[in-house]
């Protein structure tokens, strides 16, 4: 809570530089709440705030599954198995997100006939990227649980499943915790991206009233703004579960 | 060198192991009797670890033949499977899963590996719990108990999977000398039951009292295994000797 009083100092801050003459004027009645178009206006900019949460959950929770089972055959003991993990992260990690969306959207269906949406190819895309990171972030985690908590699972007759689904994730899941926060911190930014194949989100939204109002710097700084509060309220989470899973902590 | 009991649950054969070119265990033979219990001795390095980690094959040897109870150890399902039902076992740094509670640590084996249902697990659980005296600290976590009490667990732990064998590593070794007692006391009272142990130890004490038989190794080779009568009052090798004078000495 206190960063977001920090953030609404920052936004009067600025507000109040409106009437200094550094040749740039602001201009932010095309923002005001008191006027019934500067209202439409700020409804507009707002409305993209669903799809760029959406996004970059669902991205996310993809990159999040597909990472951890790309991660798996980086801790096998045979080269054959570990070249798997090694290939597939660094080829997809290689890939700059914005080419990557670009590659999904137009040139996919020309490969593969299938066509996605906007929606699908952006979430195709992030997740795609964000799984190689995902995989790395994981096979630290579990790399970092000592060799005994295996020795102990195996001592109790547990097999390969049982013992990373009760021994091993739930503990390397709460040391990787920070990091996952990150990616999705990361997500949230990047999903701004998919706006260039015409995905209705923030970054979108933005673009288009810029085009019609003529006020970038108002409309930019609002954006700013929009994934400030965004971020900071998905860095709460993130601390909140910290301090929850935090609880049984070796 | 050939040593053993007539009903062997246990039968090593000429076994060797090498860790990349240090060679841990030398041609060791030896033959363990149902409900036989026996104490394994040595300096560091001398492969006594080894040893029983070869038994349930949480170390693979590489020469020679393991058996248990008729089952010859190698990479085959069925190996494991026997290993995994017959043999406990209860590690120097306890190895508890931290982010469970003792409970949970205790039924984990028994509901996951051998099907039993949460009442029956947690019945069984605190059947071991009382045996090994601390029924009072089930629902905390590991981290909230002292060292004695955290191994107390480990070896209750041991007890719900119901093993024929159980293997104890230095058991008391990472324990302030307070507690080393209360562990070694439920270890006695788990010789009584007609339990096949087998327990590398410094404890000599211990030793005197349940072992059957004491073995002393050195430099991967097992060099005296005799009755502890014998063993304490007229050791044959002069290697013996020595160690017994540096560990008992003070």
């Amino acid at each position: 809570m206190f960063r977001l009083i920090l953030l609404l100092a920052l936004a009067v801050t600025l507000t109040g530089c409106a009437g200094n003459s550094s040749g740039q004027s602001w201009g932010w009645y095309v923002v005001d709440p008191r006027t019934t178009s500067g209202m439409n206006n700020l409804q507009f900019l707002m409305s993209g705030a669903w799809n760029t949460i959406l996004l970059s959950l669902t991205a996310i929770s993809i990159s999040v599954v597909v990472g951890l089972l790309i991660a798996l055959p980086g801790l096998s003991e045979r080269k054959g198995v570990r070249a798997i993990n090694r290939i597939y992260v660094e080829v997809v990690r290689s890939v700059p997100i914005l080419v990557l969306i670009l590659w999904v959207y137009y040139g996919l269906p020309a490969l593969s006939g299938i066509t996605l949406n906007v929606f699908w190819a952006g979430v195709l895309a992030l997740a795609l990227s964000d799984s190689a990171f995902q995989a790395e972030i994981f096979r630290g985690g579990i790399q970092s649980i000592g060799r005994g908590q295996y020795e102990a699972a195996q001592s109790v007759a547990l097999n390969y499943r049982d013992t990373m689904r009760y021994v091993i994730l739930p503990q390397a899941i709460r040391r990787i915790l920070p990091a996952l926060g990150n990616q999705l911190v990361y997500m949230m930014k990047m999903s701004s991206l998919v706006s260039v194949i015409g995905m209705q989100e923030l970054t979108r939204k933005a673009n288009e009233l810029v085009v019609t109002e003529y006020r970038p710097l108002e409309i930019y700084t609002i954006l700013v703004l929009e994934y400030l509060v965004l971020i900071l309220i998905v860095s709460q989470g993130v601390r909140w579960l910290e301090r929850r899973m935090n609880v049984s902590e070796a | 060198m050939e040593t053993g009991a007539d009903s062997p649950i246990i039968k090593m054969n000429n076994v060797s192991k090498f860790f990349d070119t240090f060679q841990a265990l030398k041609n060791v033979s030896l033959n363990v009797g149902a409900g036989e219990r026996m104490v394994v001795c040595g300096p560091s390095g001398s492969g006594k670890s080894t040893l029983i980690r070869c038994i349930n094959r949480l170390e693979k040897h590489e020469h020679g033949e393991i058996e248990v109870e008729g089952v010859r150890l190698d990479d085959s399902a069925a190996a494991l499977d026997a290993v995994r039902k017959n043999v406990g076992m209860v590690f120097q740094q306890f190895n508890l899963f931290p982010h469970l509670t003792v409970m949970e640590n205790l039924t984990l084996g028994p509901m996951r590996a051998y099907g039993l249902s949460k009442e029956e697990a947690r019945a069984r659980a605190m059947k071991h719990l009382e045996r090994v005296r601390i029924p009072d600290q089930a629902e905390k976590l590991p981290r909230q108990l002292s060292g004695g009490q955290q191994q107390r667990v480990a070896i209750a732990r041991s007890l719900c999977m119901e093993p024929r064998i159980l293997l104890f590593d230095e058991p008391t070794s990472a324990l302030d000398p307070e507690m080393i007692t209360e562990v070694l006391d439920v270890m006695v009272e788990l010789a009584d039951t007609g339990m096949t142990m087998i327990v590398v130890t410094h404890e000599m004490g211990f030793a005197r009292k349940v072992a059957d038989r004491m073995v002393f190794m050195d430099a991967g080779e097992i060099v005296e295994a005799a009755k502890p009568e014998e063993f304490f009052t007229a050791p044959k090798s002069e290697r013996t000797r020595d160690f017994l004078k540096k560990i008992i000495n003070h």
